[in-house]
């Protein structure tokens, strides 16, 4: 078994508009491998989020191969979690039964999962809000709500599209220490694959291993940097140069200056 | 309610110290004895007339509700019948009501297909508005796990359109009042509608009136109705509505 989890060759993206083809992706190369975090950053309409669908079996890439886990990606790959830049719960659902909706939607015994629904929500904190709708909590809470979702099924990899992006500064911080605890909780043997897309740098540069900087339409992938500050990845981390000296350069890549 | 009682009063007033005649405005009280005469039978009427109500109300709710699953499921059923309900929705509906009776005769039934007639399209567009308007990321979901198109439509569509469904069954609760007591305006034996027309030649509007009031009850029962089961069966909607 190959140590990749995600294998891009040569993909490329071309959809039809109005005013004729647009090409959304072009020549993305990129290896993925198990457990690896890797944050995706480029300005709006690089095509990211076009990116993660594909991955995901959702849309078909026009040209190049997606595989994942060794095999191509033709239709959607169920071992997968989502999470999207909003919850996206459903509001005449409890808490618990928004976090029990994949597997039900898999076809499974969602009475199985009820525990390790629970146990999520209790992880990120929201064990007592379970049985609440979803309007009765915070855009941050229930946006920890979808992430307790995507985690159910307990899938190997999560996409995410940019999870915090609507949320303040403050919240966001606090949701990336958890994303961090969450993901790193389980020891480096089982950790998860995330795929992570942001308008953030530093938010990038504090979650993830490698940084894939992408360019306007259409989206190639201009530079891919390692991050090599060391984990646990703590407020300390944030504040130290080499941090910001990581954060300049990427920033530098991106607006090509 | 203040309002309502100060608009009593204001009538009553304006009746006797106006000296208006009763043929032309009954005052509260002649009203109010109209309503409770006991030679007045009014329960064959009352009782008619709730039935061609909600007679038509079920009617163009279940009518209403399937056609709009129809034009939601199936983009060909969609195009087919979208022209088709557009053109029976431009026809003056109270105008085919003398068709009906027509071809029906008498009786209930026909009232209560003029009631639904008249109620049944915004329940049709709510319906398919409702399956539609689902996030996309929603569907995305639910196509990452490959969920049925039964299951999206069970567990996230449908839910997802009952208060559309619930706000256009609000508007029907009316229309089927409308449709009722215009049946028996053109034809009938029995009902509200019956007994208003038939106080024309009798020049008795205190009756016409005391059947006003009855339909008006009538209709906000069933209005009432059909705010509280929306209240309880969808909640969550409370909120947009």
């Amino acid at each position: 078994m190959s140590n990749e989890l995600i294998d891009l060759d040569g993909l490329g993206m071309t959809y039809a508009a109005d005013s004729g083809p647009v090409e959304a992706l072009s020549g993305i190369d990129l290896k993925v491998g198990r457990g690896e975090f890797v944050s995706l950053v480029g300005p709006s309409g690089c095509g990211k989020s076009t990116l993660l669908r594909i991955i995901a079996g959702l849309r078909p890439a026009t040209r190049g191969s997606v595989r994942v886990a060794g095999r191509p990606v033709t239709r959607p790959i169920a071992d997968v979690g989502m999470v999207f830049q909003a919850p996206i719960l459903l509001k005449w659902r409890s808490i618990l039964d928004n976090v029990l909706l994949p597997a039900e939607l898999a076809g499974k015994d969602a009475g199985r999962y009820r525990d390790r629904a629970q146990h999520l929500l209790q992880t990120v904190g929201l064990g007592e809000f379970a049985a609440k709708l979803p309007r009765e909590l915070s855009g941050g809470m229930q946006q920890r709500a979808s992430l307790c979702r995507a985690l159910l099924l307990d899938p190997p990899l999560l996409l995410m599209d940019e999870p915090f992006g609507a949320l303040d500064a403050m919240t966001r911080d606090e949701m990336n220490l958890e994303l961090l605890r969450i993901w790193g909780e389980t020891g480096n043997a089982a950790r998860k694959t995330v795929l992570f897309v942001t308008h953030s740098i530093s938010e990038a540069v504090f979650l993830s291993d490698r940084i894939v900087v992408m360019t306007p339409r259409p989206g190639r992938i201009a530079a891919v940097r390692t991050v090599d500050l060391p984990r646990p990845r703590t407020v300390e981390v944030r504040a130290s140069a080499a941090f910001g000296q990581l954060s300049l350069e990427i920033f530098r890549t991106l607006t090509g200056s | 309610m203040a309002l309502f009682v100060g608009l009593i009063v204001v009538w009553q007033l304006a009746v006797s110290l106006l000296n208006i005649r009763e043929y032309l405005l009954p005052s509260p009280m002649a009203v109010l004895r109209a309503f409770i005469e006991p030679e007045t039978q009014w329960w064959p009427h009352l009782w008619v007339t709730t039935l061609e109500i909600i007679g038509a109300f079920v009617l163009a709710g279940g009518v209403g509700v399937a056609l709009g699953v129809a034009i939601a499921w199936s983009p060909r059923l969609a195009s087919a019948l979208v022209p088709f309900l557009v053109l029976v929705n431009t026809l003056p509906k109270v105008a085919v009501a003398p068709l009906f009776l027509l071809w029906l005769g008498y009786g209930i039934v026909p009232n209560m297909l003029i009631g639904a007639l008249i109620g049944f399209f915004p329940v049709v567009i709510n319906t398919a508005v409702g399956l539609s308007q689902v996030d996309p990321e929603m569907l995305d979901l639910g196509r990452v796990f490959s969920a049925p198109k039964w299951k999206i439509f069970a567990k996230i569509r449908l839910p997802n359109a009952l208060p559309y469904i619930l706000s256009a069954l609000k508007i029907t609760a009316t229309s089927a009042v409308v449709g009722a007591i215009v049946g028996e305006f053109v034809a009938s034996q029995k009902g509200l509608g019956y007994v208003i027309i038939t106080t024309q030649s009798s020049m008795n509007t205190p009756l016409a009136f005391g059947a006003l009031v009855w339909v008006s009850i009538v209709g906000l029962a069933l209005y009432g109705a059909v705010v509280a089961i929306a209240r309880w069966a969808a909640p969550w909607a409370e909120a947009t509505q």
